[in-house]
């Protein structure tokens, strides 16, 4: 029988170590799970593909922080959600609708140039965004819906209706009726900060984003107030603090960031609005914002470890014509097993023998 | 509209209802529990995978349901064991129990992608079955659907004729207080969450064994996400989820029928009528009525219970 104990104190060494044993935990079943499925392929070298090659091939590692930037800022966004009990499940949602907002004023001036072309994309992305997540925060102040429901739904409808205006409106006049919108031209796109790569500037926004949202949560009392709506509201109301305007603030926070993310991926790496454009990035966010413990900094690296599942899930695709979805395993299993180390923080566990009880 | 297409289209709506009936009445005995799920549609999707598998290699219905059943129960268990015994975040556990039934979905099935199966056939009651009208409407149903029926009513009289079923309730409402009387609150909702995991097994296979022969990893497109919405829409009233889950079944019917009718609306904005109308619904039950789902919201939903003693 397993019992946990409360620690008096948080502990301070599996703070570092519990992420590194749910790894380790993750990479030993993942290891079992393929050796028992595929019998066909030596284990080890699709281990090797999945998680070593990325790290040592230029290019995998230019695509893998190309994958890390919009993980980053989405993830910043629902995690400072998160901190208030605000569950804005549907950042994907966000991230398509900020991806056509953004796109249609880059398609509006598709033969025009000027500084000021992306500022304004990245304003009508953000903008898209926080209405659509301001949907779930109008919903939820006025009339109790939960905003995990509606946030979720709605990213179906934004998918259907990216599909919609590819099929209509925003296809390409010349593009042989794909369902795909014009090129942007190069003064739409996001510039490359690595040549040779796909790696461009939204990756540096990411991470200044990042110590931003540190900043604003270590000093400024909004922080404060977000942290102890979530934790404990009925406190947070004794103290004054408006739980609608949390609510309204977290929402169209994660909104917006999710937005621009969704435009970042429209102008950086694929360079036009096609059918590809949703990613599961706004649910993978979701793993990256838990697995940081929703702390600004930790949610780079963790970023960076999810875009490794991806990337590493794309290669076994390609050598060992293994199916993607290998990833979404991956990433499941990560988030199990963080979640469950997490608890020798706070516990302390120790095995007692059963001693039956009359009851 | 002849008579024909009227029977068509009710006939329709309960067939579209009844895998929504299941996954959402065993949430709903979970969240009476006082556990957050949501991991319904990874659930789902899992269920119907190996429904899929075990009707394809033994052509039995029967062990094929139970399949789905127990991959449902095994997938759940890994919730239970998380959140019950190492009180880990419900809202989290749940998100991450739907990609991994996702996952892993896809990645079983992948080999099967091209298969076709026999869909399960309607039963045939003599005389009742032949009747006009009321044959068709009533008696034309395979086994399925009339156990999503059952299930609706047992889970009622459980919750609400037993002693079992009000221990489950009080723990929902107040799992200290539970405790302190003597209860075992986390056996009861290892045990809740379980049955949660077989339905929305039986559900996902009722898609795969019913609806449609051939394997998808798409297959849920969500279906397990609106149960959890028609759970709050029955304010946790086992009957009300029936009703629900047609209004649902109708909303998926009549956007198919839209489409083929030649509606001069693009196909895409038909097929957003479920989560729309899944909002709309959520939010009009509020206007109706603002504090009636409160009140029977269960006290404890999605809270962590850990005994100090």
């Amino acid at each position: 029988m397993i019992r946990l104990i409360p620690r008096a104190q948080p502990s301070k060494a599996m703070i570092f170590l519990s992420p590194l044993l749910a790894l380790t935990l993750t990479a030993v079943t993942a290891f079992f799970i393929f050796a028992f499925i595929l019998t066909d392929i030596k284990v080890s070298s699709v281990f090797y593909t999945l998680f070593v090659e990325p790290l040592i091939d230029t290019y995998y590692i230019s695509e893998l922080l190309v994958k890390a930037a919009p993980l980053i800022m989405i993830a910043l966004g629902l995690s400072i959600g998160f901190r208030a009990g605000v569950w804005n499940i549907g950042a994907e949602g966000q991230y398509v609708i900020g991806g056509i907002t953004g796109g249609a004023v880059g398609l509006y001036f598709y033969n025009v140039e000027g500084f000021w072309l992306i500022p304004l994309m990245s304003l009508a992305a953000i903008l898209g965004g926080m209405f659509y997540a301001g949907i779930a925060a109008f919903l939820k102040n006025k009339y109790q819906v939960n905003e995990i429901l509606v946030t979720l739904m709605l990213t179906y409808v934004a998918v259907l209706f990216l599909s919609a205006m590819l099929q209509g409106p925003m296809r390409n006049p010349s593009g042989f009726n794909f369902p795909e919108s014009r090129p942007f031209h190069d003064g739409a796109l996001l510039p490359i900060i690595w040549q040779g790569t796909r790696l461009n500037v939204g990756l540096i926004i990411a991470v200044i984003l990042s110590f931003v949202t540190w900043l604003g949560i270590k000093k400024h009392l909004s922080g404060l107030q977000i942290k102890i709506t979530g934790s404990a509201p009925r406190a947070a109301k004794f103290a004054g603090f408006d739980d609608k305007k949390t609510i309204w603030f977290a929402l169209l926070i994660s909104g917006g960031v999710a937005g621009l993310a969704g435009l970042f991926e429209v102008i950086g790496p694929a360079g036009q609005i096609t059918p590809g454009l949703p990613q599961f990035y706004g649910f993978t966010a979701i793993i990256v914002a838990f697995m940081s413990r929703l702390h600004p900094i930790a949610i780079i690296f963790s970023a960076l470890l999810i875009a490794l599942t991806y990337i590493g899930g794309e290669n076994v695709q390609i050598y060992f014509n293994l199916p993607s979805s290998i990833t979404n395993i991956f990433q499941g299993m990560l988030l199990f097993y963080f979640l469950a180390c997490d608890v020798l923080i706070q516990y302390k566990i120790v095995f007692i023998k059963t001693i039956r009880q009359k009851l | 509209m002849n008579e024909g297409l009227i029977i068509a289209i009710i006939i329709g709506i309960s067939i579209a209802a009844v895998p929504l009936i299941f996954a959402a009445i065993g949430e709903l005995l979970v969240e009476r529990s006082g556990v957050l799920n949501l991991g319904v549609e990874g659930m789902m999707i899992v269920g119907a995978l190996a429904g899929f598998v075990v009707e394809f290699h033994t052509g039995s219905s029967f062990l094929a349901v139970l399949a789905a059943l127990l991959a449902g129960m095994a997938i759940a268990s890994i919730f239970a064991f998380l959140t019950q015994i190492l009180l880990t975040n419900h809202v989290a556990t749940g998100l991450a129990l739907t990609l991994f039934g996702l996952g892993i979905a896809a990645f079983v099935g992948r080999s099967y992608t091209e298969e076709n199966i026999e869909l399960i056939s309607a039963l045939h009651i003599p005389v009742l079955s032949d009747l006009p009208v009321i044959g068709p409407l009533l008696f034309s149903y395979n086994p399925l659907v009339y156990l999503a029926f059952v299930m609706v009513f047992l889970v009622w009289w459980f919750l609400f004729k037993t002693k079992q079923g009000l221990i489950l309730r009080a723990i929902g409402d107040n799992h200290d207080a539970a405790h302190a009387i003597g209860h075992n609150v986390v056996r009861y909702r290892v045990l809740a969450i379980l049955f949660g995991g077989a339905m929305a097994g039986i559900g996902g296979a009722f898609l795969s064994l019913v609806q449609v022969p051939i394997w998808g990893e798409d297959m849920t497109a969500g279906r397990g996400w609106i149960a959890l919405a028609l759970v709050v829409f029955s304010s946790w009233q086992p009957f009300k989820v029936i009703l629900g889950a047609l209004i649902f079944g109708g909303i998926t019917i009549l956007q198919l029928h839209a489409q083929g009718f030649d509606v001069r609306i693009s196909a895409q904005y038909l097929s957003m009528l479920p989560y729309i109308a899944t909002i709309v619904i959520l939010v009009s039950l509020r206007m109706r009525d603002k504090n009636k789902t409160n009140r029977t919201m269960p006290n404890c939903l999605g809270r962590i219970f850990h005994s100090t003693s």
